[in-house]
Formats: C-alpha cells, sequence, structure tokens
C-alpha cells in the first residue's frame, strides 16, 4: 500500500506501459491473499486483478512472454551462480559468500526496472542486481575470495562497488542522485539495503537529505526478515515501508518474492524520480532462505516452520507456474536454460579456481590518486626486505 | 616581504579561506560548498561569507544537520563527478561524520583499484584558545592522519591558507583541511599570483643553528615567539612550518635536524600517539647519530579538553616550549 503524504503530482506514465496493450494471456484473476503489500502474482502462479495496484500494474501491463522468460532466466541463472559461490566458499575456494537464496525476485524485478543510465549503489548480497546490470558474476567473486576489497570499475555498468558496513551507500546514492539533478539529467539512483540498514543513522541521513533537495533516488530496502539473528522486531515498531512518511515521500510495500511486482513498483519509483518528484521508498517483503553468510549459523535462532512458509512462496518456483499455465514457455526452454546453468556454473568455478593471487605490492597500489610520500618510503622498503631474501636464495 | 602589488593583499586568514573558495568556484563549475550555515550566515566563523549570494544554492548548500550526512552526500557528489568542499562546523563535531571518511572516503580509491577518484575536501575549524565551551576546542588530526588514503594539512598562515585550499580542491585525493581558528582573524600577505611550494612541503620559516621547533597550524606562531625569547637569551633555534600532518615532510626535518641536533615538536593535540610520537620516532631513526638529545613534545595532555578558564594550562605555551627548548639543551 502506498503512503503518500507529499503533494506530488501523479507519475508520468510511459507509453508502452498502457494497459490493454498486454498480448499476455491471464490464466485467472484473483485479489492478493497477503495483507499490506503489492502482488502481480500468486504464490501459486495466479496472475492478480486488484484496482488497488492498477496504479503499478500499468508498468508491467505490456510485458510480452519473451520479458517474462528474461525474467524467470534471469532469476534461475542468479539462484544457480549463488548456489555455486556457497559451494566454492565450502570447498575452501572463497572465504566468505553472502547468499541471496530466496531474493531474486526482489533482485532481479527491480534490477530490470533501471535503465543503463541509471546508478546502483548494492550492498553485498546484491548478486541479482549486478547480473541485470552487466556485471560478470565473477567479479563479484574477488572480494569474496580475497584478491581484492571490490576492483571492478563502478563506472562501466554504473554499478557501485559492493558496501560491506551497513546503510553507507543510502548516503552515496542520495549524493549522487543530488548530482543528477544538478546535471539536469533525467537519469534515477537506486540504493539497496535491508531490514537491518533502516536502524542505520546513515539511512535515516539519507531519507532526509533526499527529502530536502527531493533528489531523484529509490530506496530500494529487502526487508528479508533477518538482520544475521536479529528478526525485523528488532529494528522497528511499523511497518518500514511506513517510515517515508515522516520524511514526507512515498513508501510502498511490495511482495518481494513476486518479481512481476517488484518490476512494476520500481518502475513506478524511478519514473517519479525523474520525473522530479523525488525519493521513494520500496520495501521488499522478501526472505532470506539461507544463513546471513556461509560464517552463520541460523539454526541458532530460527526454526524450520518459517523457511518452510516461504519456501511455499518461492519467487522462481510462482513464476514458472505462471509461464507453465499461461503457455509461454514450454519444456524446451526450461531445458535449454538448465544447460545454460549448468554452463555458468562450471563457468565460475573454472575462474575461480583459476583467480590468481594479487602481487604482494598492490598493498602500496591505489592507496592515494597522487601518491604519498609515506606510501613510497614503505613500498621500498617492503622491496629491500623482500629483496633481502632473493639474495639469500640466490646465494 | 615583496612589495604589495595588485596580486597581493593583506587579508586574514578566514578571508584568505573564503577569497581560495571564491576563486575555486569561479574556476570550476564542479566545485561545491556545503555544510551547515555556510550559506546565508556565511558560516559561524563568515569563512563562506557571501559566497552562496554570489553563486547560488545549488552550488553552495545549506545542509541539513547530520555530518555524517554532509560528507556522504559529498562521496556521492564525487562519485558523480563533483568536487565538494565540505564545512564540519566544529572539530568536536566531525565524529558523527567519521565512520564516512575513515570507511568510505579514505578506502573508495584503493577498493576500486584505482578506477574510483573522490577529490573531496573536508574544512574542520579545530584547535582551542578561543574561550569556546565543550567540543569546540579540539585538535584530532592524528586520528585522521593516522588512516591510509586520507591527507591532512593545517595552514599556519593567511597565504598558505590561500593556496593550500585550492591545491586541497585541485587534489585527487581526500584532503582533510584543519583550519587554526584562533588564527583566523591574524592578517598575512596573500599573492594570488604568486607560484606556492607543493601542498605536502614543509617550509623553514625562521632559520636557527641550536634547535629545531617543529610545529603546524595555530602553533607556528607561538614556535616563532618562542624563538624571538630564547634568541635574547642567545639560543638561536630554527622554525619549522609543516604545513602537512598527512604526508609529514620527513625530508625536512631530518634536513633540519642534521643541522640543529635538536629537536621539540609542538602541537595543542595531546602528546599521546600524536604526530609528535610520530616524527619522535622517524626523526630518532633518520638522524640517531646526529642527534645530541632526545626529541622532545610538548602539547595536550591524555585529558578531555579542559573547560576554557583553565585551557591555558593544558595548551602549549611561551614557557612551555621554552621549558622543553631548555631540557633538550641541557642534553
Amino acid at each position: 500500500m502506498t503512503v503518500d503524504s507529499s503533494a506530488a503530482r501523479k507519475p508520468r506514465r510511459s507509453a508502452a506501459g498502457k494497459a490493454g496493450t498486454t498480448g499476455t494471456k491471464r490464466t485467472t484473476v484473483k485479489k492478493s491473499t497477503e495483507p499490506e503489500l503489492v502482488q502481480l502474482l500468486t504464490p501459486e502462479g495466479e496472475r492478480v486483478e486488484d484496482a488497488r495496484y492498477a496504479e503499478y500494474a500499468e508498468y508491467v501491463a505490456g510485458i510480452t512472454p519473451e520479458e517474462l522468460r528474461g525474467l524467470y532466466r534471469d532469476m534461475v541463472l542468479t539462484r544457480r551462480f549463488d548456489a555455486e559461490a556457497t559451494a566454492l566458499q565450502r570447498q575452501g575456494e572463497l572465504g566468505l559468500w553472502a547468499s541471496l537464496l530466496g531474493q531474486e525476485a526482489a533482485q532481479i524485478g527491480s534490477g530490470r526496472a533501471t535503465r543503463d543510465d541509471d546508478y546502483v549503489f548494492p550492498t553485498y548480497r546484491e548478486h541479482g542486481v549486478a547480473w541485470c546490470r552487466g556485471v560478470d558474476p565473477t567479479n563479484l567473486l574477488g572480494m569474496f575470495r580475497g584478491v581484492n576489497n571490490g576492483g571492478w570499475d563502478p563506472n562501466s555498468n554504473n554499478f557501485h562497488l559492493y558496501t560491506i558496513v551497513i546503510g553507507s551507500q543510502a548516503l552515496h546514492a542520495t549524493g549522487y542522485a543530488m548530482g543528477v539533478a544538478k546535471d539536469g539529467a533525467d537519469s534515477a539512483v537506486i540504493a539497496y539495503f535491508g531490514d537491518g540498514a533502516s536502524s542505520q543513522g546513515d539511512v535515516a541521513e539519507a531519507f532526509t537529505f533526499s527529502a530536502v533537495y527531493n533528489a531523484p533516488v529509490v530506496f530500494f530496502c529487502q526487508n528479508n526478515q533477518w538482520a544475521i539473528s536479529e528478526p525485523t522486531e528488532k529494528q522497528t515498531r511499523v511497518p518500514l515501508y511506513q517510515r517515508a512518511q515522516g520524511y514526507g515521500f512515498p513508501g510502498v510495500r511490495v511482495d518481494g518474492n513476486d518479481v512481476l511486482a517488484c518490476l512494476a513498483v520500481t518502475k513506478w519509483a524511478l519514473e517519479r524520480a525523474r520525473g522530479g518528484e523525488g525519493p521513494t521508498l520500496v520495501e521488499a517483503y522478501t526472505y532470506r532462505m539461507g544463513a546471513h553468510t556461509t560464517s552463520d549459523d541460523p539454526t541458532r535462532y530460527r526454526g524450520d516452520e518459517e523457511r518452510l512458509a516461504w519456501e511455499a512462496k518461492d519467487p522462481i518456483l510462482r513464476l514458472r507456474r505462471y509461464l507453465e499455465a499461461a503457455n509461454h514457455a514450454d519444456e524446451g526452454f526450461f531445458a535449454e536454460l538448465e544447460a545454460e546453468s549448468e554452463a555458468l556454473g562450471k563457468r565460475v568455478r573454472e575462474v575461480v579456481r583459476a583467480m590468481p593471487d594479487p602481487d604482494t605490492f598492490a598493498i602500496f597500489e591505489n592507496v592515494y590518486a597522487d601518491g604519498h610520500a609515506l606510501v613510497d618510503e614503505e613500498r621500498a622498503q617492503f622491496a629491500a626486505y623482500q629483496a633481502s631474501f632473493a639474495d639469500v636464495e640466490g646465494a | 616581504m615583496a612589495a604589495e602589488t595588485k596580486a597581493t593583499k593583506s587579508m586574514p586568514l578566514a578571508k584568505a579561506i573564503n577569497e581560495s573558495l571564491r576563486h575555486a568556484l569561479e574556476a570550476d563549475p564542479k566545485v561545491l560548498v556545503m555544510g551547515e550555515d555556510v550559506g546565508k550566515l556565511g558560516g559561524v566563523f563568515r569563512v563562506t561569507d557571501g559566497l552562496q549570494k554570489d553563486f547560488g544554492e545549488s552550488r553552495v548548500i545549506d545542509t541539513p544537520l547530520a555530518e555524517s550526512g554532509i560528507v556522504g552526500t559529498a562521496i556521492g557528489l564525487a562519485l558523480r563527478g563533483y568536487r565538494p568542499v565540505v564545512e564540519i562546523q566544529f572539530d568536536g563535531f566531525v565524529f558523527p561524520a567519521y565512520d564516512q571518511i575513515v570507511t568510505q572516503l579514505a578506502k573508495m580509491h584503493a577498493r576500486s583499484l584505482g578506477k574510483v577518484k573522490l577529490p573531496v575536501v573536508v574544512r574542520i575549524p579545530y584547535g582551542g584558545g578561543i574561550g569556546a565551551v565543550e567540543h569546540h576546542s579540539e585538535s584530532p588530526e592524528a586520528l585522521f592522519a593516522h588512516v591510509a588514503g586520507l591527507k591532512v594539512v593545517s595552514p599556519s598562515n593567511a597565504s598558505d591558507a590561500y593556496w593550500m585550499m585550492q591545491q586541497a580542491i585541485q587534489s585527487d585525493d581526500p584532503v582533510i583541511y584543519f583550519e587554526p581558528k584562533r588564527r583566523y582573524w591574524d592578517k598575512a600577505e596573500v599573492n594570488t599570483e604568486a607560484i606556492p611550494d607543493p601542498l605536502h612541503r614543509a617550509r623553514v620559516v625562521r632559520e636557527g643553528t641550536d634547535l629545531t621547533l617543529a610545529a603546524y597550524g595555530p602553533m607556528v606562531k607561538l614556535c616563532q615567539e618562542v624563538a624571538d625569547a630564547a634568541a635574547e637569551e642567545g639560543k638561536s633555534l630554527e622554525v619549522l612550518d609543516l604545513r602537512s600532518v598527512s604526508p609529514l615532510d620527513f625530508d625536512a626535518i631530518q634536513a633540519s635536524v642534521e643541522k640543529t641536533r635538536r629537536l621539540v615538536v609542538v602541537h595543542e593535540a595531546p602528546v599521546f600517539l600524536g604526530s609528535g610520537a610520530e616524527i619522535a620516532a622517524r626523526i630518532t631513526e633518520r638522524c640517531f647519530y646526529h642527534l645530541e638529545a632526545p626529541v622532545l613534545r610538548v602539547g595536550g595532555y591524555h585529558a578531555p579538553y579542559p573547560p576554557a578558564r583553565i585551557e591555558e594550562s593544558y595548551l602549549p605555551d611561551l614557557d612551555r616550549v621554552l621549558d622543553a627548548v631548555d631540557r633538550a639543551l641541557a642534553y
């Protein structure tokens, strides 16, 4: 549901989003069973037709079967990549992995809503969003293997480096969006964070700054119910999307396991940003199916019943049910995707295992853009120390 | 001192920073000034006086009262291609932004393997001696100099204030620019057409032969007064204005100490693990056979900055520095 306390104009409509242009055959029509969230596809894979969500549904009204298959493919490949990374951690190839299992719809839906010129500020779990932005998934593994601390060029895909300290990137996104507005560009910015980050001062300050400067930024909060061991009740007394009200911009809760709803709501929010209507908070209500990271043990703080209840709402399963019921995908599509998925897994394994350690002199590289006398001095000392062993070996 | 030309004007240190910011705003449309009260008010010390009027609210930005937000959004603006100069209103107010400075601003260039540059200047009026209330008189420069990825400078006079601000803004690295607030009203000649010294180079401001006094920011003037007093007693002190705390110009300190053989470092910040400690360690290493005395330090105590009525007993003053000079010369 929307809480819109601003006096904002109605968002501009994209021509492609006109109702009635859909080529989608609807199998069933029903109302959402979930209270207080935007849902366009039920867990059973049935298309939701609910007047309350019409404002958002418009943004996916024209979606083609091919695009739907594309979303399905994105989610399947992202999950496969994620599973491969978890396995590589177990094999000792990665030091750590933060799995996105269960959050594929939230990430693919929102990621596919962005345009090339938009800018994305991720946490460290946005593997699906990275995929949508065209970042090679193997690039994400460097920091988890311990060969770099990020390392991709944020500007080549407008996808910022992963941010580990919780919530900091919300301010970077806001500042970037302030710059977009100064430039007179019609790009938008999207900041990802989670339910835990909603408690961070930086997120609150980002809300304040973005509201005061009417910055074109979407705050995309994946409420996956758990901040390591702490449930959302330890972060807030009100539903998170309602936080926006106090800052004077709209907040929307969307079914985070419904890729269609995430796509629609994020497009709506990005359009608001582009149209000069300022920030929006989207709370994607989802579930972290796996551990916080490979170092975490969720059995210490949560039971199976909860996970099983969420498994029934699986984001991939529900889109598959819809595709099948609507005859939008045949066995050939699923078989091809399975083969593509295997190939991706194989490539990820090979690339990671072949990933070289950096040269030890990388310690001293890029500490400063314009150099620094102390770094130069210590690099020279390090080199002399290293060379002293070479002398011994050569003797 | 050069004769006053068209390009040379006498002005207070605060005005020199103002002129420098004005010049930068004129020269580069990507330069922004942001902070609390920097607009209409012109900053609580009037350092940004008149800038918003001339450059508009979109370039001289009054921000919400949130230091982490100021630095965090400045990082975002820098990522977009801007060169923000942010003001932290007082030294003791920087800590809400410390995380953004240390964790994000300092490390982004390295994390991106050099692909991202963050040309952000963080201006911090610092130091005591103005009778202020709590949290308005601190000297936290060592807390920033300790962090790789940051550069830390502090001018001692109006001319350096002007030029070092120009250079800080032009730097592709984040620069923490500590302004000696008790010297804001001290006047000096500023030649806006001069060729400045490199930003991180120390300068001998008074030559001497018996002992070197090394200082930066507000303590340079004190050290010059100490040298005057010592001269009356027949002691020849060299005064070195370090100007930069990160990097420190050890070559310049070494050259001076090899000549004078004695070194006293003076800063307002607490002595314990302060920049003087680092200088003492490195100079001992570099000049071990030249030194006639251990490197001594004069600075604040390991105690919270005291109430204003007794701050003069906490801050280095003429007698305390002279005492250290005497002790060093007694070896």
